[in-house]
């Protein structure tokens, strides 16, 4: 038993726990952070891609010592069907820049990296501790934790929910609902190493230039879902995520859709040749905005993945983390710093300083795209790759057909698929969700 | 060849490290006669088959490859076919790279 009281417990150390403990012990709090891995990292799944912007707000000299894998000058956003691709690619010589905007890192690394931070700020950090229950008081108040490691309660005016996404303590204590299948994505990914040369070569990078190839299609079977290709220094990061429900309703296998994606024609040449070194898997929110649960409480705030924050559409979730992490921290100095219980009321101003910010403005702005993508995902990742790839390979084959005819056939192709209403109803629907 | 049955999980998992927590699962299934629509979807939507038919139809799991997702307790515990925890502290999944 810990007899000591904490000012608070940050429960889990990924980006959003590190972010409030290393936040509230920069102020001089007195913090305790409990993470189930062995180190910090050894639980945490993500491509992954770090936003330099968020991290510089924590700690603004990162660049010197975190492990930073490359700094990203290239996008490839593909379509895709079973044997071709549509890209849409951006590239600039302008990332390559003093300070780089994105980087590709490995989460088991930097997050290692992040908790030492943490620690030098002078929080507690207690690894291989799985919290098993947040202790509460006659009034429903949040006072502490149960561990699997030591008999008995340790307590604090406050809990920072960090737990990521299965959130599996705040739906214990009721304070929100299980992920619903329909609002999370299940992604594997698998590690291939290949040597710096190698890489560069495969993807027309230089020094510590990085890239990152986003796909959709075909390859998700009719799933709402997506691949994704990371190139780090000595390994590429390859994956592929789809709805939960969607899985459930099609019984495709994750580790099918991953092998396909890996074989298709246009990604087989970029690993060819790889040592694959890690298999991992993980739940990503997809729910948006409507999915947000009640943020804060009497003794407790829940941040990140936990806290479902999560922007689909632009497939950013470590920097929402990152800043949900900071701001629920600095809130919480707020109250301290005015001698105020964490109560309820108190700590509300969370969730107003989180309002304004881009977290909750971005996955407004996008409320009702997560549900369009879903409800006509055969559409959107299957009937539109498809026309997509024919309408291209007709416009770029020169066969001696007129092209006039060459365009009424692929006018005539979308029309059969889609029919003029449906057509002009998609446009009209992504145009709505999206402005 | 079916591409599903082409793919070895074991191998994949092969590349993992994992500490087993020796009899103490930190899933269970609950006890059937006939499983679930929602426990037959777990052997295939579990990215690690961890869950498998015995030979009288019922759904085993086995956690030891377990990579730690929560997809099957997003499916599979609301109508109680299973019971899902994390692993205690320092057991389970060991990721090097994440």
């Amino acid at each position: 038993m810990i007899e000591e009281k904490f000012d608070a417990i940050v429960v889990g150390a990924g980006m959003s726990g590190n972010a409030a403990a290393l936040t509230m012990a920069k102020r001089g709090m007195k913090v305790l952070q409990l993470e189930r891995g062995e180190y910090a990292g050894s639980k945490n799944v993500q491509g992954a891609i770090l936003y330099a912007d968020m991290l510089e707000k924590l700690i603004p000299d990162f660049r010197d010592d975190a492990p930073l894998e490359r700094h990203l000058v290239e996008q490839r956003f593909w379509i895709m069907d079973d044997r071709s691709h549509f890209g849409v690619h951006y590239r600039s010589e302008d990332f390559n820049e003093e300070r780089p905007n994105r980087y590709t890192i490995i989460r088991a690394q930097f997050d290692k990296w992040f908790s030492s931070k943490v620690r030098e700020a002078g929080a507690t950090v207690l690894c291989e501790t799985t919290v098993t229950e947040l202790a509460r008081d006659a009034h429903g108040k949040v006072i502490g934790v149960r561990t699997d490691r030591r008999e008995g309660e340790i307590h604090a005016d406050v809990v920072v929910l960090a737990e990521g996404v299965n959130g599996l303590l705040g739906t214990r204590a009721r304070l929100r609902e299980r992920p619903k299948p329909d609002k999370v994505a299940l992604a594997v990914k698998e590690m291939h190493f290949l040597p710096r040369e190698t890489i560069e070569a495969h993807f027309n990078l230089k020094g510590d230039e990085g890239l990152v190839v986003e796909a959709a299609g075909t390859i998700s079977r009719g799933m709402t879902g997506m691949g994704f290709i990371y190139a780090n220094k000595e390994c590429i990061s390859i994956g592929i995520g789809c709805i939960v429900a969607d899985f459930q309703r099609t019984g495709e296998t994750p580790y099918g859709l991953l092998d396909r994606f890996k074989r298709h024609p246009s990604v087989a040449p970029l690993i060819e040749g790889s040592e694959v070194k890690e298999y991992s898997a993980h739940l990503i929110p997809e729910g948006g905005y409507k999915a947000i649960p009640q943020l804060y409480g009497d003794g407790w705030v829940v941040v990140g993945d936990a806290a479902q924050l999560n922007n689909a559409i632009h497939r950013e979730g470590s920097n929402l983390a990152m800043t949900s992490g900071r701001i629920a921290a600095e809130a919480i100095v707020q109250v301290k710093s005015h001698r105020q219980p964490m109560t309820a009321a108190n700590l509300s101003v969370y969730k107003k300083m989180l309002d304004d910010s881009f977290v909750i403005k971005d996955l407004k702005k996008h409320k009702d795209m997560p549900m369009l993508m879903h409800t006509n995902s055969q559409n959107f990742f299957l009937t539109y790759p498809q026309l997509v790839s024919r309408a291209m390979q007709n416009y770029v084959r020169v066969d001696g057909t007129p092209k006039a005819e060459k365009e009424k056939v692929t006018l005539k192709s979308f029309v059969n698929a889609r029919s003029w209403t449906g057509l002009f109803g998609d446009a009209f629907r992504i145009a709505r969700a999206w402005r | 060849m079916n591409v599903e049955t082409s793919v070895r999980v074991e191998d994949k998992l092969f590349y993992n490290r994992y500490l087993v927590d020796v009899g103490r699962p930190h899933i269970k299934v609950r006890a059937h006669t006939k499983p679930s629509p929602q426990l037959l979807a777990l052997l295939k939507v579990c990215p690690a088959r961890c869950y498998e038919l015995n030979d009288k139809g019922q759904v085993d799991v086995t956690v030891d490859g377990c990579i730690e997702c929560g997809t099957c307790r997003v499916i599979g515990e609301p109508t109680g076919d299973i019971e899902w925890s994390y692993p205690r502290g320092g057991y389970g999944v060991l990721f090097k790279f994440g």
